[in-house]
C-alpha cells in the first residue's frame, strides 16, 4: 500500500480509545479545571491550557478572530515583550505551540520536568493581561492571511473541503472555516481580538491539563499559586449555538480546478456526535466507519472497491465523534484511471447498498476489537497524544468519566448495533455529496 | 496553529539523543547487531530495522522499482494474499511499516507481548517471501501514478523535483524516488524481485528496539527475523556531483501563493565542524519562532507563515536547504530578506548572546527527545546509520558546549555562501526574474 495523497477531513487515529495514566482534577476556586496525567518514564511535562471557545463561538462577519487571537497571544503582554514567551520556552529548551479549533483553542508547552512553573508564570500572565500595538496587530494579519494563502488557497483538495463544509449546515457556524473567510480576515482588527479575548479568556471558560514526570500535589500548589488569583469572566455567556433545522434535501456540489490531478468524489452525512453520558450511538458509528473503510485491504468498501471490482484506486470511511455539536460521518472513493464521477458514486453506493443486506463479518468485527484493545495498550506510549485527546473531550462537552468509559462502549458494541446505525445514517437528504475533478474532464463531460 | 512544522524532505537526518535511558549494545548468537533499551511499563515493543542504500539503488531506467516494491512488500506474502495478510495483522494488532527512503530502506514494527512470536513470524514472511503479485504490482502502481498525478500540479513538488533534478543532475538524488508516470508504467515484475533482492541484505542492515523485551530474547527474535537474510546485496552508490550555481530559477505555475525551495552545497554529518553548523543552522533558521529568518521575513514583515532551513547531511551529498511561501505579490521581497540575511551570518557569524542561547536551547532541549519507545527506537537506528557510538548520548551535550565563537564565524564563513545560493521560485512571482 502506498500512502495516499488525498487529504480527509478525519483526523488519524480519531478511534484510539483512551485509558492509561493516572489522572487527578482539580477545580480551583476561580473556575478553571486543572487535569494532572502522570507518566514518570522520562523527566518531561507537557503543560496545556484549553479555552472552551473556538471558531463556532465567533461573532457574525468576524470570522477567524478566534484563530487570529490565537496568533496574538504570542504578541506580548505587561511582563512579555512580544516573541518573548516563545523565545523563553526556547532558551529553556522547549517547544510551544497553539491551534484553534471550531469548539476549542489551546496553547501548549513542551519542556523538562523541572521547568514547568516557569511556563504557568508566562501562561497564566498572557490569561488577562495581553497588550500589543496596533502595528503588531496588522503585521500578524498579514501572516494570517499567508497561513490561508498556504493551507487553504494554494490547495484545491483544502478550497473544495471548506465548499463542503460550508454547505453541510444549513444554520450552525460549523459551516464557517475556523481560519475564516478571506475578506472577513482582512477586516479584523485590534478591537476584535480584544472583545473576543476579554470575554473568553478567563479561568472559569480554560482548562488546564498537565502531563508526564509530575505529582499531581505539586500541579495543584502551583496552579493555585499561578492561576489562583486570576479573575473568572463572571457574565460568561453559556455556549449554546443555532441548531440546524430539518435538513430536507441532499446537497450536491462539483469543484473543478486545473491543480486538481486526482478527481475523487465525497459524501458526507450530518450525525450525531457524542454526548456527555450518552456516547452508544457514536461507538456504534465509529465501529461502522472502521468496518466500512478504515483500512483498504480487509475494510468492506476496499475488498469490494478495491480488491473485487478494483474501481477505486483508495477508499475510505470516516467519523470523528468529539464534537460540542454535530460530526460527520463520511465517505471517499477515488477512483481507477478513466472512470467518470458518476460511475465512481454509483458504485460507492451500490457498496454501502450491499453491506446494507450481507451484513457485518464476524471475524472482521473480532479483528477490529483485538485491535482497539491494543490501541490502548499502545497509546500509553504517547502521553502528549493522550493529553490532547482529555483537552478536546473535555472542551467538547465530554466528562473525564466519558473519555474513560468510551473503550468499553466500543467494545460493547454489537454486530446489530452498528446494522442500525448503518441503516439509520445513510439518509441523503442530510448529505452533501462533493465531486473535485480537473476543469475540463472526461468525468464530467461524458 | 501559529506554525507549522517544517517538513524536512531528506529524511532519515540522524538526531543526536540523550542521557536519561539504559542503552545495551546486543549481539544474536548468529551475529546480528542491536541497540536496545528495555522498557517494561507497557507490554509491547518498538522495533526499527534500516538497510542502508534505499531508492538510491534503483538501477537507470527502472527509477520508482524499489520504491514500488517497498509498497508491495504487505500485499501478500508467503501462503498470504493481500487480503489475508493485512487480516492477519489485524488479528495480531501488530503494525508494520515499510518505506523507500533515499538512503535506506525502513521497516517500523510495532508488536504486542502476548504474541510477539507470531507476529516476528509474519513480519519475516514479509520480508523473505513477497508474493509480488500480478495483479497487486498493478494495484499498487496505480497508487503510485496517482500520486505521481498529484505531485505534477504540486507547487511544493514541482519545486522539489527542479530543485533536486538541477543540484544533482543523473544521480538518483537528482529525480524522485517515486519514479515517472513512464518509468512506474514500465516497471515488470522481474524489476521487483530484482530491487528486493538489491535491497535486502545483512551487511547493510541495523537494528534497534525499545519496550517489553529482554537482551536475550532480542536476540533470538532477530536470528530467526533476519537470519536468512542474504549476506550481501547490491552495490552501494557513489557520491553525488553536486552541480547547482547561484542564481534564480521560476517555473510559472498558476497559484496565488509562491513556494520557494533555496539552498546550496552543505556539510557531511563526519565533517569535525558539523556541529557549529547545526547551531549556526539552528539560530538562522532553525524552529521556533525566534530564529533570524521567522523574525526578519515573518515577525517583522507579515511576508509569510513559514519560513525555515536544515541541514541535509544526505550518505551521497549535503546541501543546505530552506523554504518560504510568500503571496505572488510579496516574494521577491521575501527573497530579498533571506538572501541578505544569507550574507549577514557568512560575514559576522553569530553574536555571543545568540550562541549562548542556542547552547541552552540545543542542550535543554536534548532529553526531551526520549517521548516513548517508537521515537527513542527510532533516533537509535539513526545514530547507527550515522556511525556514532552509544557514548556519543552522554558527550553530545559537551561537544555542542565546546564550539566557540571563533569557530561559529569560520563556519559560517564556510557554510554559508551567498554567491552560490540558488532560489527555485513556482508560481506567479511578481518581479522575479529567472538568472543563470
Amino acid at each position: 500500500m502506498i500512502r495516499f495523497v488525498v487529504y480527509l477531513f478525519t483526523l488519524a487515529g480519531t478511534i484510539l480509545p483512551l485509558n492509561a495514566a493516572e489522572i487527578t482534577t482539580f477545580t480551583l476556586d476561580n473556575g478553571m479545571d486543572v487535569v494532572v496525567m502522570e507518566d514518570h518514564r522520562a523527566p518531561v511535562v507537557v503543560h496545556m491550557v484549553w479555552y472552551r471557545v473556538g471558531a463556532a463561538d465567533e461573532p457574525s462577519g468576524k470570522s477567524g478572530i478566534a484563530h487570529f487571537l490565537e496568533h496574538l497571544l504570542f504578541k506580548g503582554t505587561d511582563d512579555l515583550d512580544a516573541g518573548e514567551f516563545s523565545a523563553t520556552v526556547s532558551r529553556n529548551g522547549g517547544s510551544d505551540n497553539a491551534f484553534t479549533s471550531w469548539d476549542y483553542t489551546a496553547y501548549f508547552q513542551r519542556v523538562a520536568a523541572d521547568r514547568l512553573e516557569l511556563m504557568m508564570t508566562m501562561e497564566a500572565d498572557r490569561m488577562r493581561d495581553l497588550q500589543m500595538t496596533e502595528a503588531d496587530v496588522i503585521t500578524e494579519r498579514d501572516v494570517v492571511l499567508e497561513e490561508r494563502n498556504q493551507r487553504t488557497d494554494s490547495d484545491p483538495g483544502a478550497l473544495f473541503r471548506e465548499q463542503l463544509n460550508a454547505a453541510q449546515y444549513l444554520n450552525h457556524p460549523y459551516s464557517i472555516p475556523i481560519i475564516g473567510w478571506r475578506h472577513e480576515i482582512e477586516q479584523l482588527n485590534r478591537d476584535d481580538a480584544f472583545a473576543f479575548y476579554q470575554r473568553y479568556y478567563a479561568p472559569n471558560n480554560a482548562i488546564l491539563i498537565v502531563a508526564g514526570d509530575v505529582e499531581p500535589t505539586d500541579v495543584l500548589a502551583m496552579a493555585k499559586q499561578h492561576y489562583g488569583p486570576i479573575a473568572p469572566t463572571v457574565d460568561l455567556p453559556e455556549r449554546v449555538r443555532p441548531v440546524e433545522p430539518p435538513q430536507l434535501s441532499e446537497r450536491r456540489l462539483s469543484y473543478s480546478d486545473p491543480r486538481v490531478a486526482q478527481p475523487y468524489v465525497t459524501r458526507s452525512y450530518l450525525a450525531p456526535e457524542r454526548n456527555l453520558g450518552d456516547q452508544k450511538v457514536a461507538a456504534n458509528l465509529t465501529m461502522l466507519a472502521a468496518l466500512l473503510g478504515g483500512n483498504g485491504a480487509t475494510s468492506v468498501l476496499g475488498q469490494k472497491l478495491q480488491f473485487e471490482t478494483q474501481q477505486a484506486v483508495y477508499v475510505s470511511a470516516y467519523y470523528q465523534g468529539m464534537s460540542l455539536d454535530y460530526a460527520t460521518f463520511g465517505l471517499v472513493m477515488v477512483p481507477s484511471p478513466g472512470q467518470p464521477l458518476q460511475q465512481a458514486e454509483d458504485a460507492m453506493d451500490q457498496a454501502v447498498g450491499e453491506f446494507l443486506d450481507e451484513g457485518v463479518d464476524p471475524e472482521q468485527f473480532a479483528r477490529i476489537k483485538m485491535r482497539l484493545r491494543a490501541e490502548r495498550i499502545y497509546g500509553e506510549d504517547n502521553i502528549v497524544s493522550l493529553a490532547r485527546r482529555y483537552g478536546i473531550g473535555l472542551t467538547t462537552g465530554l466528562t473525564i468519566e466519558d473519555i474513560q468509559v468510551w473503550p468499553d462502549i466500543l467494545q460493547s458494541v454489537t454486530e446489530q448495533d452498528v446494522m442500525e446505525a448503518a441503516r439509520t445514517i445513510f439518509d441523503k437528504s442530510n448529505a452533501v455529496t462533493g465531486w473535485i475533478s480537473p476543469p475540463i474532464s472526461k468525468d464530467i463531460s461524458q | 496553529m501559529i506554525r507549522l512544522i517544517l517538513m524536512i524532505w531528506m529524511s532519515l537526518i540522524a538526531v543526536p539523543l540523550q542521557a536519561a535511558v539504559e542503552v545495551q549494545e546486543v549481539t544474536s548468537p548468529g551475529g546480528i547487531k542491536a541497540w536496545l533499551v528495555e522498557e517494561h511499563s507497557i507490554p509491547f515493543t518498538a522495533l526499527e530495522l534500516r538497510f542502508r542504500g534505499g531508492a538510491v539503488l534503483d538501477i537507470t531506467g527502472k527509477r520508482g522499482a524499489i520504491n514500488l516494491m517497498a509498497g508491495l512488500l504487505e500485499e501478500g506474502a508467503g501462503e498470504l494474499d493481500s487480503q489475508g495478510f493485512s487480516q492477519a495483522r489485524e488479528t495480531l494488532a501488530t503494525s508494520f511499516d515499510y518505506r523507500a527512503f533515499d538512503d535506506a530502506m525502513s521497516i517500523s514494527a510495532r508488536f504486542l507481548t502476548e504474541n510477539r512470536g507470531e507476529a516476528v513470524s509474519l513480519l519475516k514472511t514479509s520480508i523473505m517471501q513477497p508474493t509480488f503479485g500480478q495483479d497487486d504490482i498493478d494495484r499498487v502502481r496505480e497508487q503510485v501514478l496517482s500520486g505521481l498525478r498529484s505531485d505534477a500540479t504540486d507547487p511544493d513538488e514541482i519545486a522539489r523535483n527542479t530543485f533536486d533534478k538541477m543540484t544533482w543532475g543523473n544521480h538518483a538524488y537528482g529525480s524522485n524516488r517515486n519514479g515517472t508516470v513512464e518509468s512506474v508504467n514500465a516497471l515488470s515484475r522481474e524489476d521487483i524481485v530484482a530491487a528486493h533482492r538489491a535491497v535486502f541484505a545483512r551487511d547493510r542492515l541495523y537494528v534497534s528496539a525499545v519496550g517489553d523485551i529482554t537482551a536475550q530474547e532480542l536476540g533470538v527474535l532477530m536470528d530467526k527475523l533476519l537470519g536468512d537474510i542474504p549476506a550481501t546485496g547490491a552495490p552501494l552508490v557513489e557520491h553525488a556531483d553536486y552541480q547547482l550555481t547561484g542564481g534564480i530559477t521560476v517555473i510559472p505555475f498558476d497559484t496565488p501563493q509562491s513556494v520557494a525551495l533555496f539552498g546550496h552545497v552543505g556539510i557531511t554529518r563526519d565533517d569535525p565542524d558539523f556541529v557549529a553548523a547545526y547551531i549556526l543552522n539552528e539560530v538562522f533558521g532553525g524552529n521556533g519562532l525566534d530564529s533570524r529568518l521567522m523574525v526578519e521575513v515573518r515577525e517583522k514583515r507579515g511576508l509569510t507563515y513559514g519560513v525555515g532551513t536544515y541541514l541535509a547531511p544526505m550518505d551521497y551529498g549535503e546541501l543546505v536547504v530552506g523554504q518560504v511561501r510568500s503571496d505572488n505579490s510579496r516574494i521577491a521581497e521575501s527573497i530579498e530578506v533571506i538572501k541578505q540575511e544569507w550574507e549577514k551570518i557568512a560575514e559576522t557569524g553569530l553574536t555571543a548572546n545568540e550562541l549562548d542561547e542556542a547552547k541552552t536551547y540545543l542542550t535543554g532541549a536534548y532529553p526531551l527527545r526520549f517521548d516513548g519507545n517508537a521515537p527513542i527506537a527510532r533516533i537509535m537506528v539513526g545514530m547507527q546509520m550515522t556511525g556514532l557510538g552509544v557514548d556519543y548520548i552522554a558527550n553530545r551535550n559537551d561537544l555542542v558546549n565546546a564550539v566557540t565563537l571563533e569557530d561559529i564565524r569560520r563556519v559560517a564563513k564556510r557554510i554559508y555562501q551567498p554567491e552560490n545560493l540558488h532560489f527555485v521560485v513556482v508560481g506567479q512571482p511578481d518581479g522575479v526574474q529567472n538568472s543563470n
